[in-house]
């Protein structure tokens, strides 16, 4: 069970997202920017941080990055894809997921831990969770708002690809509270909030909230046990 | 040069560069002949206050002095290098510092915040290490101060825009409101790094034939005389904008440094290396040679610019961020190249390490600087200024806040009544608007953080073996008395890594005073460097390094003494640490330490009745140390669950704190403290004598805990219980009752009303 993590000029969560890999029982695979292999990896993380600076628009240079050619091409053929935060935002530039995602509301970056409810848990990414299930894992962004036209909302809750939501105060001004969406498959979901965050005891949020503080660390073994059981 | 010889008696700016008459005269002598302009430029800005510590040097002398060989033992790198390195154990080293970027700050607050962190990170990247955390001590005006509204803003997102970019987590550091910073805040920022003990870096240009590769940002005309005309002055409230001479930071460019370094590093294709900070080229070229064979020839038409019409003098002076230099081997330039190239860093070959003893640079095949090297970065002047204790001090010590000048609370209402002032205060109510900015999340290995009472962070993975760090100073106290003051600073954030569950290991300081040419205020920093110094000794703590900040004031104002200091202790295993807040209910509240009427310069004189007087709260190192003893064992032996230091608002508002921290109330009685310590109920809630914590403790493990501070002979007293309830209280009983969801709207109003 191989997973990659790409890491991109200005990623920060890369040795994050790949230490939630290792802990799941899989193989981080360092995936670089510049190379333009997916050196066959069951799966991909693109990590949070902030690529190229963020400086012209979140995500907006990375897409163009070699990488980013053959994960487009797998994604569409089904390979599972988790972008987290500037991997949300990339994915979003790379129109593998719609919509857009802006600058917080009240344009100061938040760095909180934020309930969630999961929506979304026939994705490889949610699988282990329960439909419904409240969870907190940390929030950091300073553009985190998902925003898209009303038909896209519409659409996305029609399809049941809003994959998680914010509960309790809108930390962004997400609209609809959305914190994370999938494409149409499902393999492709994006998410604001840092599941990575919240896989060991102590590191993370409060571990009296949820599995112990423990709550992201099932996107991660949903994927590697749905990759294992096909 | 030529030109320096044939017109010797032209006259130069060096008034204008902040240098003194007799500095010139100096500068003549050393060279022999007139410096040329780029010599000047170069020596003007190595000899500010801010790069030579000419006014500081000789009171500085007393850190190394007052080490012992014991003292030493876990330090790698002391004193002088870019910061100091501490043995943590398994191979393990950590190097830690903390730096001012006041002025600047002021002048700009986002990037004089941002380019703050910016410079220490660099600092902490030039010895080797992976940068693993920052704290940011940050002071400012009156909270309702329009100048504040304007600054402090700007700052919090300077730090947290920087320091997010960065993926550093921001685990602690201090907000502090006081009138005495209205036109000069203070932004101190402190950075931690690790390394294997193997992989230790210094800065020295040694090997003659060695290349001088200098790499990162291109060099442009920010901050060009920053240092001298920036960081040596007092801001008169008129006069120009001094904008231009703020730099501006590129915090992508520094996190792709960053990885870049640790790359260079980890091919073992670096032989020294510098960052560029204050004073820019000036600095990293005469450090160098300083420090190595001494000689070193550069060609500064090879820098690469974004601004091609700069003047050689400016490009010796630019203070452009994001730009390191290294000393690298011909044979590994390739490979260097190669490494800079993978992460789209440009470099370049600016020079070249030479044994001539001289460094001398040349810009469009002339001949601009040829001096020996020392001259510049280390035989700077030094300053024995004038010294005179405050005529002022004797009428403020003998203020003193008694009973019959200020008006205490007695009743259980007014108890409570002054708890919720407190509480809701500028200096002590939540601290999230500005946390919630930093993430501190990033890296995955933070264990504590704000509001915790130190920052925690894991440097081994496999062992969890880690660190923790406080950066504490009450200024008030040090106004007060300077000597005790600096030792209180000490004390505190010494207990507060204690508190967390570490052992104090080492310190760094940052000392921000007024004018040093003000006989009154160097007299409080000799007293402040004289009262750390002699504590660390009985401690048995280092200075590691640190950072002096001079001419802070507005007009003839000086600030308060404020010498911010910062301790760092080690864990074996991080996931022992002690989190401030209890959550079990039934475990007992204990109160270690004994209390005694101590208010001059307590929060409650200042928020309460606006007096500052007295004398600050009695010094007991030898409590602290067996204090830290005493908390470091129970971490390690699972005695307790919680533990918060007793410091501004004293028990009243630790009572507060650990209540708030997971929303968990406690009932707590007063009685027998009272009658123990021979004080009031007033006294036993906000009196602020030192060596004194709360612990929540396992009922379990109360008999050993008791134990252990019995054993050392340890003044400990069950004062409450851990009540869990569904509308959770801090209740003292036959006092008042406060329900938490009151105290904590309270506490938490404050900053996001001011600001948001």
């Amino acid at each position: 069970m191989r997973i990659g993590v790409v890491t991109f000029p200005g990623s920060l969560d890369d040795r994050d997202a790949a230490r939630a890999v290792r802990l799941a029982g899989a193989e981080a695979v360092g995936l670089w920017h510049g190379d333009a292999d997916l050196h066959g990896v069951d799966a991909v993380v693109l990590p949070g941080g902030f690529s190229y600076g963020d400086y012209l628009r979140c995500g907006a240079i990375a897409r163009f990055a070699p990488v980013m050619g053959p994960l487009v091409d797998a994604a569409n053929g089904g390979l599972p894809v988790l972008g987290v935060c500037n991997g949300f935002q990339v994915l979003c530039e790379s129109h593998l997921l719609p919509g857009a995602l802006v600058r917080n509301d009240h344009r100061k970056f938040v760095c909180r831990d934020q309930p969630l409810s999961i929506e979304r848990t026939d994705t490889p990414w949610t699988s282990a969770y329960v439909p419904g299930e409240r969870v907190v894992v940390p929030l950091k962004n300073g553009e985190g708002g998902f925003v898209a036209d009303e038909r896209t909302l519409d659409e996305l809750e029609g399809e049941g690809r809003v994959v998680a939501r914010y509960v309790g105060e809108n930390p962004n001004g997400s609209y609809r509270a959305i914190a994370g969406i999938s494409n149409a498959a499902g393999n492709v979901v994006g998410l604001m909030p840092h599941p990575e965050h919240a896989i060991e005891p102590l590191f993370g949020p409060d571990p009296r909230s949820g599995t112990g503080g423990l709550d992201g660390l099932r996107f991660f073994t949903s994927v590697v046990e749905g990759l294992v059981s096909a | 040069m030529q030109q320096a010889s044939v017109t010797a008696d032209v006259e130069q700016p060096w008034a204008a560069l902040g240098l003194k008459p007799d500095e010139y005269q100096r500068i003549r002598e050393i060279l022999g002949r007139r410096p040329t302009s780029c010599e000047l430029a170069m020596y003007s800005v190595m000899w500010s206050e801010h790069c030579s510590y000419k006014s500081s040097k000789v009171h500085l002398r007393q850190f190394g002095e007052k080490t012992t060989d014991a003292m030493r033992e876990k330090l790698m790198v002391g004193i002088g290098e870019n910061a100091g390195v501490v043995d943590i154990g398994g191979g393990w080293a950590v190097t830690f510092k903390v730096e001012s970027h006041n002025h600047p700050s002021y002048v700009e607050p986002y990037q004089g915040a941002a380019t703050g962190v910016g410079g220490i990170v660099r600092d902490i990247m030039s010895m080797g290490a992976r940068p693993i955390a920052i704290l940011d001590p940050l002071r400012f005006g009156a909270i309702d101060h329009p100048d504040t509204r304007r600054v402090l803003p700007g700052i919090v997102a300077g730090v947290g825009g920087y320091g997010n970019c960065l993926g550093l987590p921001n685990i602690g550091g201090e907000v502090v409101f006081d009138p005495c910073y209205q036109g000069n805040p203070l932004v101190n920022a402190l950075c931690v790094g690790s390394m294997r003990h193997e992989d230790i870096h210094l800065a020295n240009a040694t090997g003659a034939g060695n290349l001088v590769v200098l790499f990162g940002a291109k060099t442009g005309g920010d901050g060009i005389g920053g240092v001298s005309v920036l960081a040596s002055e007092t801001f008169e409230s008129t006069g120009p904008s001094k904008r231009p001479a703020v730099q501006v930071g590129d915090p992508f460019a520094e996190k792709v440094l960053i990885e870049c370094c640790l790359e260079l590093f980890a091919a073992k294709v670096v032989e020294g290396i510098q960052d560029l900070g204050g004073a820019g080229l000036s600095c990293a070229t005469s450090e160098l040679a300083s420090n190595g064979d001494g000689g070193m020839h550069v060609w500064l038409d090879r820098v690469p610019l974004r601004d091609i019409t700069l003047s050689p003098e400016e490009i010796l002076m630019s203070e452009s961020q994001e730009r390191m230099m290294a000393v690298v081997r011909p044979d590994q330039l390739d490979a260097f190249m190669a490494i800079t190239d993978r992460w789209a860093v440009e470099a370049t070959v600016v020079g070249e390490v030479t044994t001539t003893g001289r460094l001398v640079v040349e810009w469009r095949g002339e001949t601009v600087v040829d001096v020996p090297p020392r001259t510049v970065a280390h035989d700077g002047p030094v300053y024995d200024r004038p010294m005179q204790r405050p005529a002022t001090l004797d009428a403020l010590q003998a203020d003193a806040p008694t009973s019959d000048r200020l008006a205490r609370p007695t009743t259980g209402e007014q108890l409570r009544a002054t708890l919720l002032q407190l509480a809701g205060s500028p200096n002590l109510s939540s601290r999230a608007w500005v946390t919630d900015q930093y993430d501190r999340y990033v890296m995955g290995n933070t264990a504590l953080s704000m509001p915790d009472d130190a920052g925690v962070v894991r440097v081994d993975e496999t062992t969890g073996r880690g660190v923790a760090i406080s950066t504490d100073c009450n200024s008030r106290f040090a106004a007060l008395d300077p000597y005790a003051g600096a030792q209180l600073a000490l004390a505190e954030a010494y207990r507060n890594v204690a508190t967390a569950g570490a052992t104090p290991l080492a310190v760094t300081d940052c000392l921000n005073f007024g004018s040093p040419e003000d006989p009154g205020v160097m007299w409080q920093f000799a007293q402040a460097v004289t009262g750390i110094a002699d504590g660390c000794l009985q401690l048995g703590v280092p200075v590691t390094g640190g950072n002096v900040s001079l001419y802070n004031q507005t007009g003839t104002t000086a600030i308060y003494p404020t010498p911010v200091v910062g301790v760092l202790g080690v864990m074996d295993d991080v996931t022992r640490r002690t989190p401030s807040g209890w959550r079990e209910a039934g475990q007992v509240v204990y109160l270690v330490g004994t209390t005694r009427d101590e208010l001059g310069g307590s929060s409650w004189a200042d928020v309460v009745h606006g007096h500052l007087g007295g004398l600050p709260p009695r010094v007991d190192l030898e409590a602290e140390r067996v204090l830290a003893e005493i908390l470091v064992a129970c971490s390690r032996d699972g005695m307790v669950d919680a533990a918060h230091d007793l410091s501004d608002g004293g028990l009243a508002t630790a009572l507060a704190e650990s209540c708030l921290r997971y929303g968990v109330g406690v009932r707590v009685w007063l009685d027998e403290l009272c009658e123990r310590d021979g004080i009031d109920p007033f006294l036993a809630l906000f009196s602020e004598s030192t060596a004194r914590v709360i612990v929540g403790v396992p009922r379990s493990e109360e008999v050993r805990f008791t134990d252990v501070c019995t054993a050392r002979g340890v003044a400990h007293l069950r004062i409450g219980v851990v009540d869990e309830a569904a509308e959770p209280t801090l209740d003292v009983q036959g006092l008042f009752t406060l329900p938490l969801a009151e105290l904590r709207a309270t506490h938490e109003a404050t900053l996001p009303a001011a600001f948001a």
